[in-house]
């Protein structure tokens, strides 16, 4: 008995301590206003998965927006304004991507959010953000459902007023991955597997739509379970299907293990994927069975853009533990849009924030139009990015290595 | 080209490292009678000791023929003391309690190692990389074994007969048994069950261990989570088998890994089930088959007897 009330005193401690603590962190944010050089604070939000699994690309984005608010700062860009980042870790879970959403809105010092890297938590963050009006620009989401709404083959149709992306779509990159297997690969005979999330499935699918369209054949499919890592009877499958290229709809911690075991199995062929595979995690966990795979990823490389060379030599400045990895341009351009609209947005209010300052910064993002570090930044009517440039990367002697680079354009 | 083979190994390697981990799940049950749902976690504390006698404690370089035994060693240590621990901390104090009160423990302790680990390993946030067997696959006719596997395929028979010569022989063992059927009676002859279900705590975590190493050689990366899906599956794999019985764990897991295997490669191509015979799938095939062995057999495949203490 004396055992089981000192059990329950600990608890009611515990939950008690917890409790204060979250307190305190809430309090910390709400007297952000106050502080800084007596202008005022903007919080710009940053939602990745920090975390996990994805946290190698997760903490690249936040780190890229961590430095475009203290370039901002220092250039003093606009008047009176001091941006601060406020990051939350999703752990590329829909439910903390949602409640990460809930609790940017309930802080007021909260104009806008950077993320997330999922399609699949931003399905479910974007009603949050557009019931408070509060821009949203996501760095790497690529699903076209997001924009261009579940029917985007047919009638396409804004979703949210509020979200953007100055990433690429799926629409545009597992096609322009077909063509370049088809055409420039001379690859014909394809197997195509995917993990079932939004991002994955969605690449395959247009993947597999453009292939069959150019006069490839598809081989085999397969949806693996992205918790398992053990791909064997999968690789026995590609082995014998006679494929000769795996197409992958998904991220490098399965892509890794999946091209280790499909060479392993004795099929010694290329694994192609997205943007979700272009990290330096996949070339560790796939080791040498990496070399010859291919991954398409928005943007030219991030190293050859002639703006992009000021944000590489920055970044490098700053000392970030984590590389800036396949999305920190695009985090960087999407912090900026989200200054850029900012500044906008209070000079035309006589350098103060509106009251109404969410919706007016939405609108001002719309408009926005600059040159970032992935080139022209500036987005359409559905929220997506007008940049459309694409490039595949190669594995080289254990490295990514630009291939090509150019845009789209469908076949006909 | 004919695929069978090659598919029944797959499973057999997969359904091994279920076996091993399912050891550990039937024993504790058999003897406290006690879910233990940090088994998956202590599986992976296992993987991580090897991972510390390799990267931290051994030169770097050194030559896996030297290293992996001592990984073995690091491996059975770090997880034998969690396990040991958290029988004596956890669950011992719970022991006259309501048995829901050491389940939730359980599921309790298990979140807490993952964060642990989580927290405190260097670099762990992430899946770090294991150290590989060097050297080429052997092929036996077209079949591939992978060097990695090739430890499984020594290890996880050797220890299954271990297991069984130290149950049925030893002193020791046949103290389990008799805890097994009545702790009570036990007790009156003299056994001292306390003792025993330490000893219990500390073989499941060793074969776990094992199990831990095999997976990080065979899959090159280990990380937080490693021990939740898999301890579920070689809790299905106990059950499959027969919870209680040691020799059902182990045929368990081969049946629960072959039918994985079988099931990823030949469904989809019954006509009308191509929807429904990918990786992702697999699961769900093998619980069907968990679910059609327990009607006909609700004891599992090896079971004397219907759990009736639970």
């Amino acid at each position: 008995m004396r055992q089981r009330s000192l059990i329950a005193i600990t608890a009611a401690l515990a939950a008690g301590a917890l409790t204060l603590t979250a307190c305190g962190s809430r309090d910390k944010g709400g007297n952000g206003s106050d502080s800084g050089s007596g202008g005022t604070t903007v919080t710009i939000g940053v939602d990745a998965p920090l975390t996990g699994d994805l946290s190698e690309l997760g903490l690249g984005i936040k780190n890229s927006v961590d430095l475009a608010v203290n370039q901002a700062n220092k250039k003093k860009y606009v008047d009176g304004v001091t941006f601060k980042i406020e990051a939350k870790d999703d752990q590329a879970q829909p439910s903390s991507g949602q409640a990460n959403a809930t609790a940017f809105v309930g802080d007021s010092n909260v104009y806008g959010v950077v993320g997330p890297l999922n399609s699949s938590v931003a399905q479910s963050m974007q009603k949050v953000f557009d019931d408070a009006k509060l821009v949203e620009v996501s760095p790497a989401n690529t699903s076209p459902d997001l924009t261009q709404g579940p029917n985007w083959q047919t009638s396409k149709s804004r979703q949210y007023k509020s979200y953007f992306r100055t990433a690429t779509t799926d629409a545009i990159q597992g096609p322009y991955a077909a063509q370049y297997v088809y055409n420039t690969a001379k690859l014909n005979k394809a197997f195509i597997i995917d993990d079932k999330k939004t991002y994955g499935a969605g690449l395959a699918a247009t993947f597999t739509d453009e292939f069959k369209k150019l006069g490839g054949k598809v081989v085999g499919t397969e949806h693996i379970n992205p918790d398992s890592k053990d791909y064997s009877a999968v690789a026995t499958k590609v082995k014998n299907s006679g494929a000769t290229v795996v197409y992958y709809g998904g991220e490098y911690p399965q892509a890794g293990p999946l091209s280790k075991q499909i060479k392993a199995a004795g099929a010694n062929i290329p694994l192609v994927g997205g943007d979700g595979i272009y990290a330096d995690d996949f070339l560790t966990l796939a080791g040498s069975a990496a070399n010859g795979d291919l991954a398409t990823s928005v943007g030219a490389p991030v190293e050859t853009l002639a703006s992009a060379k000021e944000f590489v030599a920055n970044y490098k400045a700053a000392g970030y533990k984590e590389a800036y990895g396949a999305y920190g341009g695009y985090s960087y351009d999407s912090a900026w849009s989200i200054i850029e609209a900012v500044k906008k947005v209070v000079d035309d209010n006589n350098g103060k924030l509106p009251s109404d300052a969410r919706a007016k910064i939405t609108a001002a993002v719309q408009n926005v139009s600059f040159d970032g570090v992935t080139g022209k930044v500036s987005f359409d009517e559905y929220g997506d990015a007008t940049n459309k440039q694409l490039t595949v990367y190669k594995v080289t002697s254990g490295a990514w290595k630009a291939a090509t680079s150019g845009t789209y354009t469908p076949s006909s | 080209m004919n695929e069978l083979p090659q598919q029944l190994v797959n499973g057999l390697l997969l359904g091994s490292m279920y076996g091993l981990v399912a050891i550990g799940y039937t024993m504790v049950y058999g003897i406290v009678q006690l879910i233990n749902f940090a088994h998956g976690e202590i599986f992976m504390t296992g993987a991580f000791g090897a991972l510390t006698v390799y990267a931290y404690v051994l030169p770097g370089g050194t030559s896996m023929w030297i290293a992996l035994p001592l990984m073995l060693v690091g491996a059975i240590i770090v997880a034998v003391l969690v396990a040991v621990g958290a029988e004596r901390f956890a669950y011992r104090p719970l022991r006259t309690a309501p048995r829901l009160a050491p389940l939730i423990t359980a599921i309790g302790l298990s979140l807490a190692l993952q964060q642990a680990v989580w927290a405190w390993y260097p670099e762990a946030k992430s899946a770090r990389t294991f150290p590989t067997i060097p050297g080429g696959p052997f092929n036996i006719g077209n079949v591939t074994i992978q060097t990695g596997d090739i430890f499984l395929v020594v290890v996880a028979p050797l220890s299954m007969a271990f297991l069984a010569y130290f149950v049925m022989r030893t002193r020791t063992g046949r103290g389990m048994q008799a805890t097994a059927q009545d702790p009570d009676t036990a007790k009156l002859m003299g056994v001292n069950t306390d003792r025993i279900i330490v000893i219990a705590f500390a073989l499941g975590a060793a074969f776990a261990a094992i199990g831990g190493v095999a997976y990080g050689l065979k899959y090159g990366q280990i990380d937080f989570k490693m021990g939740f899906l898999l301890g579920l599956k070689a809790f299905t794999a106990a059950v499959l088998g027969g919870i209680g019985n040691i020799y059902g764990a182990a045929l368990g897991g081969l049946v629960l890994g072959v039918a994985e295997a079988l099931s990823t490669a030949y469904i989809s191509d019954i006509p009308g089930m191509d929807k429904f015979g990918s990786q992702s799938w697999a699961d769900v095939w093998a619980f069907v088959l968990l679910i059609l062995v327990l009607l006909f057999r609700p004891q599992g495949l090896l079971g004397e007897r219907v759990a009736d203490r639970a």
